[in-house]
């Protein structure tokens, strides 16, 4: 296909597109929110008569008075509907004002009395309980036999999504039900969530998203803030817009857990595994259960006859673990990969070399063949580009240079989808779907999926997304949705083609499909995306400060279908990877219990003078096990691995080894 | 947010007759404004001095004056600063982003507020903040706060780029109070936290900054910044320095550090050293040591120490090349 434009890209840069709370309502009241100010404990007692005496001030909202809702799945969405502060920074109450400055300043003044417990934010070894997920021959005599080993811990932070767009809803209820123009990663599930919490019928819900400003992961779940809008405006009888201050997003819109990461590699003389073990900690708020699959990628990226993948979640007193920018993959392929760093400079090995030794003819999870597997050829074609060989650490001045790699990989998943083709007599053609855009290019490339299927130009298709009365869509997550919305939107374009060989009728031709079945009988194989990034760094040895001059992404994900939006959201990926490796980081204040972080001055994430020569490749991988346009996802690929090639980089340099992210000059300089 | 009145003074008469305790003076608003939404701030009035005359850049006795209402950008793009005091433009750019400095002012500049979590957050103790509730941050989360002159009171660090190069330029601020117009030194301008962390200054309440007086330098002077991410973080530490060399001996030196302490650090003893020593990295080094002896790191800032005096070192080093004056 030929690369298209952002179909959207003049309305967002015009300001055209609106986002959630932008849209003009007539007497919209605002909504603000408070946050529990202890650790643990329960409300005794909200002092609302205080602040509805001030003027314009219209409701206030807390465990005193708000309406009864029905339970979902996530406590997260239980508004209100306890006494029990599970964590600092937990929504409590809301005040409802005529203006957003009343609002604030009723919400600041709100008293809320407490009976407080002590809290325990604090993850550490030291309990026991690991679930072992996988378990394969005998892992402890092996590393026991190795002729080499690698026993190290590695750690991540706590990382939060931080998207530009907060969390933020309008709410309006009429006669048809309740309307709600909320920022969120798929409205399907936000509207099904909905009719569930207010006891409606899903017909009576409409869920409009048609642009959001970023979610990675924090939008893929309903938020509260979509449960508390519509709740207060249904109190006030009045539209109402919330949106989550930047300071709030620190503790309720979910984050990715700290990790504590325990990886064992044995190997024989050649280098070649014999044993895996990657044993990880993480931390789980009381409310809501959440597991980072931190040792996923571990099942499938190299051969080892024994193994040992394990998780253990341990309950503090802290604000909710949610999906964050490649789940499982991102942390975990931090750990590996640093380790098998370590395994290659032990032995002398190169690393490129080590992991292709390893490289496995099937999946090591399940023995299932590989519906393709590039890895190889990424290192290989990286390593060409990059300069690979014969790299050299180096001294310029009071700099050190090197070169790091790291594999990458994601899993590669459909979820089942409907849509609606429809052809005009004009020779227009519409699609519908309750797909995302957040920002990836969705919309876009649905374009492209139809205008293929159509034989027809994207000028003449219009995508139309991002609003639940279109045909029911899963969620823009998991590296999912291109390949689950376009399976869906190129089966109902194949089917409106073959429906269009007599002219076309006034009222136009129009067909819709569900992949349910298709998705159910699909062959059985070992689906992933995979990659390896390749950094060079520049190290100031009076300073510890660490740069990336130059950083290559190859990746290996099936049919690309719009280069120019893949490109933009595999160097996005990795200037991810970047801000991971070197500066992203929540600080827990374990006297009171939340993250110290409050804004983007306190929690860093690159800017463009970090980012410097940052390309992303891809192979021209055909996949026929995939779906109809051949193409894995590449939502998150791009993060994974980045963060151990810039510390591997930082080792090639400095020797120094750093196995707790960030490399911020605290942690480097006292080693240099 | 708490109600506020917003007046704009036509004369600095104006503006110290507009001011009564419960009010602030505006600037750019880039660190006011953010505090005022977090509820740091609370004023009830706002008058804002943006459009006295005091936007102007002018030479003063040899050396500048610069009005208070100049804004950031402007500073660092004057022609006659980046000739005569590149440490001054290289501290200002080192500051912030575009946007920011755009819209900031000189005078704002000098009284942003410190940029330690505890302070920033109400729901928190914070004896600079709340006189008398604690210093959760010395236990607590400090990697980037004081690790000179601090007290059990505060830990605070003052965030201003543009200060520590002012210190360096040995600069003083021209202050309009009620009892007409005076100059205070930078060294006497801002405050160690004492038993009183409230006051980042020595200026009285009501007291409008107009200016600030530049002396003639006469020697090379650059400025280092170490930050967490390449641009838009505040220092870690930063070094202003100025050096005048002959002969291989230092004949004059000038050292401040940024991101270490409740104001900018003047490195006198390690300037005091260096006077009349070999101009060499071993001199460098023995000051830098020298000064840093006085270091009181708490628990997790430790890093700032070898930090600092790494700093202190590269930054001579590279200026001693320079011949004085040379503006490069």
């Amino acid at each position: 296909m030929r690369p298209l434009e952002r179909v959207e890209a003049r309305d967002k840069v015009t300001g055209a597109a609106r986002y959630a709370i932008e849209y003009p309502v007539e007497g919209a009241a605002h909504v603000v929110a408070v946050a529990a100010t202890i650790g643990r404990g329960e409300i005794e007692s909200v002092a609302a008569a205080e602040v509805l005496a001030m003027p314009g001030v219209l409701a206030v909202l807390s465990c005193e008075n708000a309406p009864k809702l029905n339970s979902v799945d996530d406590a997260e969405l239980e508004v209100f509907q306890s006494r029990t502060v599970s964590y600092r920074g937990q929504l409590v109450a809301a005040v409802v004002a005529e203006t957003l400055e009343t609002a604030r300043e009723a919400a600041a003044r709100l008293r809320i009395g407490y009976r407080a417990e002590q809290h325990d934010v604090h993850l550490r070894d030291g309990q026991s309980g690991f679930r072992a997920d996988v378990d394969q021959g005998d892992p402890e005599a092996a590393l026991a036999e190795a002729a080499v080993s690698i026993d190290e811990t590695y750690t991540t932070p706590a990382e939060h999504n931080n998207p530009m767009e907060p969390h933020a809803t309008l709410a309006e209820w009429n006669e048809d039900g309740l309307t709600v123009h909320d920022s969120n990663q798929g409205s399907t599930t936000v509207r099904d969530t909905l009719a569930k919490v207010f006891d409606l019928d899903p017909a009576k819900v409409r869920v409009i998203s048609p642009h959001v400003g970023g979610g990675f992961g924090s939008k893929g779940t309903p938020r509260p803030t979509a449960v508390l809008a519509a709740m207060a405006a249904r109190e006030v009888k009045r539209p109402v817009k919330l949106a989550f201050t930047r300071q709030q997003m620190f503790s309720m819109t979910g984050y990715r857990t700290p990790t504590i990461q325990r990886v064992r590699l044995g190997a024989d003389a050649d280098g070649r595994l014999s044993a895996i073990v990657h044993e990880v900690i993480e931390q789980n708020s009381t409310v809501r259960e959440f597991t980072e699959k931190t040792a996923g990628p571990s099942r499938i990226m190299y051969r080892a006859p024994h193994r040992r993948m394990a998780h253990r979640l341990v309950q503090l007193d802290v604000p909710a673990t949610s999906w964050m920018r490649g789940p499982g993959e991102t942390p975990g392929m931090w750990g590996l990969e640093s380790a098998m760093d370590e395994l290659a400079v032990t032995m002398g090995i190169d690393p490129i070399e080590l992991r292709i030794r390893n490289e496995p003819e099937t999946s090591p999870e399940d023995g299932l063949p590989w519906s393709s597997r590039n890895l190889v050829a990424c290192l290989r074609e990286g390593a060409e580009r990059f300069g690979w060989t014969g790299r050299r650490a180096g001294r310029e001045g009071r700099t050190l240079t090197g070169m790091g790699v790291a594999s990458a990989t994601y899993p590669v998943n459909r979820e089942p989808n409907t849509a609606t083709a429809r052809a005009e007599p004009d020779g227009r053609f519409t699609v519908r779907i309750a797909a995302a855009d957040i920002g990836t290019g969705a919309r876009t490339a649905l374009t492209l999926i139809a205008a293929e299927a159509l034989k027809a130009d994207p000028g003449r298709v219009t995508v139309e997304i991002g609003n639940s009365d279109l045909p029911k869509a899963s969620l823009a997550g998991g590296s999912t949705g291109t390949a689950s919305w376009g399976t869906a939107v190129h089966n109902a374009c194949e089917a409106l083609l073959a429906e269009l060989d007599a002219p076309i009728p006034p009222e136009g031709v129009e067909v819709t499909v569900d992949t349910k079945e298709e998705l159910e009988s699909q062959e059985k194989y070992a689906r992933h995306a995979f990659g390896a990034h390749f950094v060079e760094v520049r190290v100031d040895i009076d300073t510890g400060e660490v740069r990336v001059p130059r950083m290559l992404g190859v990746f290996a994900a099936g049919r690309i279908i719009n280069p120019t939006t893949a490109r933009s959201q595999l160097i996005g990926g990795m200037t991810m990877g970047l801000g991971m490796a070197l500066m992203e980081e929540s600080t827990m204040d374990l006297e009171f219990g939340d993250y110290l972080n409050h804004d983007l001055a306190q929690y860093h994430v690159p800017v463009c003078a970090d980012v410097r020569d940052l390309e992303a490749i891809w192979l021209d991988e055909k996949d026929p096990h995939l779906n109809p346009m051949g193409s894995k996802g590449i939502g998150e690929i791009g993060i994974v691995g980045a963060a151990a090639a810039v510390a591997n980089a930082v080792h090639h340099a400095t020797g120094v080894r750093v196995r707790d992210l960030p490399i911020t000059p605290s942690r480097l300089l006292p080693s240099l | 947010m708490r109600p506020f009145t917003y007046e704009r003074a036509r004369s600095a008469d104006e503006a110290l007759a507009l001011h009564d305790g419960d009010t602030h003076y505006l600037g750019g608003g880039t660190n006011l404004v953010d505090l005022m939404r977090l509820g740091v701030e609370r004023p009830a009035r706002l008058v804002d001095v943006t459009r006295l005359p005091y936007d102007r850049i002018e030479e003063h006795g040899g050396g500048l004056l610069i009005g208070a209402a100049v804004r950031n950008s402007d500073l660092a793009a004057d022609r006659t600063v980046r000739e005569r005091y590149p440490v001054l433009a290289e501290a200002v750019l080192a500051g912030a982003s575009g946007q920011i400095r755009n819209q900031a002012t000189v005078g704002g500049n000098l009284l942003q507020r410190t940029r330690c979590s505890y302070f920033q957050n109400v729901t928190k103790p914070c004896n600079k903040r709340d006189p008398g509730s604690g210093c959760p941050a010395r236990e607590g989360e400090h990697h980037n706060l004081a690790i000179l002159g601090h007290t059990p009171h505060c830990v605070a660090t003052h965030p201003s780029d543009m200060a520590v190069a002012l210190a360096v330029l040995d600069a003083s601020v021209r202050v309009r109070g009620g009892s007409g117009e005076r100059g205070v030194r930078l060294d006497e301008f801002y405050r160690l936290p004492g038993d009183d962390p409230s006051r980042d200054t020595t200026l009285d309440p009501g007291d409008l900054v107009t200016g600030i007086q530049v002396p003639p330098l006469g020697m090379a002077s650059r400025y280092r910044k170490v930050r967490e991410r390449a641009s838009f973080a505040f220092a870690l530490v930063s070094v202003a320095a100025a050096l005048d060399v002959a002969d291989g001996k230092v004949l004059d030196c000038r050292v401040a550090l940024g991101g270490v302490a409740h104001r900018p650090w003047r490195a006198r003893r390690a300037e005091e050293m260096l006077r009349g020593a070999p101009a060499t990295e071993e001199s460098y080094l023995r000051a830098a040591r020298a000064e840093m002896e006085a270091a009181q790191p708490l628990r997790d800032n430790g890093f700032k120490v070898p930090l600092a005096t790494n700093l202190i070192v590269r930054t001579l080093s590279e200026l001693a090349p320079s011949k004085p004056g040379d503006g490069s």
